[in-house]
């Protein structure tokens, strides 16, 4: 048997699995979006670009910018954690990295909801926080957290930050220490070094880490509905509603469509900027 | 509606006794909100006709709306949907005709809920609880509310604990009713002075809640919470300060209905069953478990006199209600409802 061929059956499953579950569906949704909307709801078999217009409706498109914002934001915050995280994480001795990593992804062993109610615990008005607060004597009247732009921020950092600590810590582990010896035994201070020679050479980890924590929270409706109670509409809960409460599954289909396409370009802005770094690696080999 | 538990947005399908009952009997699937029946009546049902009964959950009237549109309402025999989906149902001819001479048990509903003007005659749909929706409070922290502005517009202690409900029909009309215009306006002028009112509204809130208010009652997060009568009374039931009351500017008055679908292929053992719900005894057992009214005479006739004496709105007089105007299906106005609640949760 040759290569070629075992190859191709070792893949099969994979690649049925995702037409079948991936593709079709997308593909089915993505053709919703041509179609009017019926009265009740059903779906009238009738071509229209109409729903597509409506994505670009001021209104609905300010719903797309502010979920942008809020997912920018949350990528921003997770990286800046992120990226610290994993820097003390690699500068620690090797036996110990293995355990710190395990504590980093920990709190994906609990269900997402379950994370994010703790946040409802921890942050409402009668919640742990205020709680602590009185007992240690603070006797005013303490701001709401819980259900503020804010609470929504908080929770996405917090899910997502594992992400970004494994996708940083990677080129951060590989990084050859011979290399910041050279910049500092060549005059350059701690921080010149870092500045101009260990981020740059980990920038990718912390493009995958971003573009991950930005595409999984621009789609996110839960933690908008939990954290923000539903006062702050994101994308994905603009896209939830039009499924499951407004009946308005073309125009649904329509938003999920803008939404995807914004997620590819993203994820392919990402991987040339890997590409690029991975070039430049080489550069340096061949160098 | 959503209604009556958190967990009801977990798409569970609780498939009861499924394997006990006899092999010949017909199977009936009968879809409703999690928790809005007691928790033994598909059994119970089950062991009286000797039927295969199994009970799936929705957790709103638009999730079930859009199975059975999509199915054109292939796959369920007997669905618990809200008086304006139920017209929807029926104008789109997926509702079957009532036959009442299979619903003997018709008799035990309160004249005034054969009247209802969704569906006079019950030509579609049963009654199978109804009430109102106003402000459930806590009484030993604020002062007793009167109006919807106390809602809409809260005192300034009073300001950041109140909680609206979510869905679109009944967060307008919290709106419709302060503005004195009919739950079922549609007019573009006056919705969107509407839209306005609960732009303003917004900015004194908590949150929008259908599901949890009770609760943030109960734990005092909130003090002044947007309420369906029944679900306020879950909130009376761990923490006797919380009352429920109706603005004097009113309130809607809903209905939640069964409905047999046309294309059922068990409509005996359907018909069977909405009149086994209708029974005064088994009403009256889900009025008691889900702290709802049932528009059952024979039923409310029976219930514990303590009951209605700890959850006062359960005592209701159907008269009291009918002076409410019920939602009705707005048609193609619908789109706009929707339209305007996400200009309302897109606000700052």
């Amino acid at each position: 048997m040759s290569t070629d061929r075992r190859a191709l059956i070792l893949m099969s499953p994979a690649i049925l699995w995702l037409l079948a579950l991936m593709v079709v569906p997308c593909v089915l949704i993505l053709v919703l979006a041509f179609f009017q909307r019926g009265i009740y709801g059903g779906i009238e078999y009738t071509w229209t670009l109409e729903n597509l217009a409506l994505v670009f409706d001021p209104l609905y498109f300010k719903i797309f910018l502010k979920s942008a914002g809020i997912a920018g934001l949350s990528a921003g915050i997770a990286c800046v954690l992120g990226y610290a995280a994993a820097y003390a994480i690699a500068a620690m001795p090797r036996r110990n990295q293995p355990l710190l990593l395990f504590f980093a992804v920990l709190p994906f062993w609990s269900n997402y909801l379950v994370r994010t109610y703790a946040w409802i615990v921890l942050l409402n008005r009668e919640g742990l926080i205020v709680n602590l607060a009185r007992w240690i004597g603070y006797q005013g009247e303490l701001p709401s957290m819980l259900y503020t732009e804010q609470a929504v921020v908080i929770g996405l950092v917090y899910n997502y930050l594992p992400f970004v600590i494994l996708s940083c810590y990677a080129p951060l582990s590989r990084l050859n220490p011979e290399i910041t010896e050279v910049s500092r035994d060549l005059g350059a201070s701690a921080w010149t070094t870092f500045r101009r020679v260990t981020l740059p050479m980990t920038v990718p980890g912390i493009a995958t880490g971003f573009v991950f924590v930005f595409v999984l929270s621009i789609g996110n409706f839960v933690t908008p509905a939990l954290l923000g109670g539903g006062q702050f509409q994101m994308i994905g809960n603009l896209v939830y509603a039009q499924f499951l409460t407004a009946n308005d599954w073309p125009f649904g289909a329509a938003l999920s469509m803008v939404l995807i396409a914004v997620m590819l370009g993203l994820l392919m802005a990402q991987a040339t900027v890997a590409e690029r770094a991975a070039g430049m690696k080489k550069d340096q080999g061949n160098g | 509606m959503s209604r009556l538990s958190p967990r009801s947005s977990v798409c569970a399908i609780v498939a009861l006794a499924a394997f006990s009952a006899p092999a010949f009997a017909e199977p009936l699937t009968v879809s409703n909100w999690d928790g809005y029946m007691a928790a033994d009546t598909i059994d119970a049902f089950n062991t009286a006709s000797g039927n295969q009964a199994e009970l799936v959950l929705h957790a709103t009237n638009e999730e079930i709306m859009g199975k059975l549109i999509a199915a054109k309402g292939v796959g369920y025999d007997v669905v618990f949907v809200s008086s304006p989906f139920a017209e929807v149902l029926n104008n789109l001819g997926l509702a079957e005709t009532l036959d009442h001479a299979k619903i003997p048990n018709i008799a035990n509903l309160y004249s005034e809920a054969t009247e209802l003007p969704h569906d006079p005659g019950n030509s579609f749909s049963l009654p199978y609880a109804w009430g109102t929706t106003g402000l459930c409070y806590r009484s030993d922290l604020v002062d007793t509310p009167t109006s919807w502005g106390d809602l809409l517009a809260p005192e300034a202690d009073v300001a950041g604990k109140t909680t609206m409900l979510a869905t679109d029909r009944w967060l307008l009309a919290a709106g419709q009713l302060q503005l004195g215009y009919s739950v079922n306006e549609t007019d573009p002028d006056k919705m969107a002075e509407v839209r306005d009112l609960l732009i303003e509204a917004k900015k004194s809130l908590l949150a929008y809640d259908d599901t949890t208010f009770y609760a943030k009652l109960v734990s005092g997060e909130a003090e002044l919470v947007h309420a369906w009568d029944g679900w306020c009374n879950y909130g009376i039931g761990e923490n006797a300060d919380i009352k429920y009351m109706i603005p004097e500017e009113g309130s809607d008055l809903w209905v939640d209905t069964m409905v047999i679908l046309k294309a059922s292929e068990n409509k005996d053992a359907a018909y069977d069953f909405v009149n086994f719900i209708l029974d005064a005894d088994n009403h009256r057992w889900a009025a008691e478990n889900i702290l709802y009214k049932v528009p059952n005479k024979a039923a409310m006739d029976g219930v514990d006199a303590g009951l209605i004496e700890t959850f006062p709105n359960m005592g209701m007089a159907p008269a009291d209600m009918l002076k409410f105007e019920q939602m009705r299906d707005v048609g193609a106005a619908q789109r706009d409802y929707s339209r305007l609640v996400s200009e309302i949760k897109a606000a700052n």
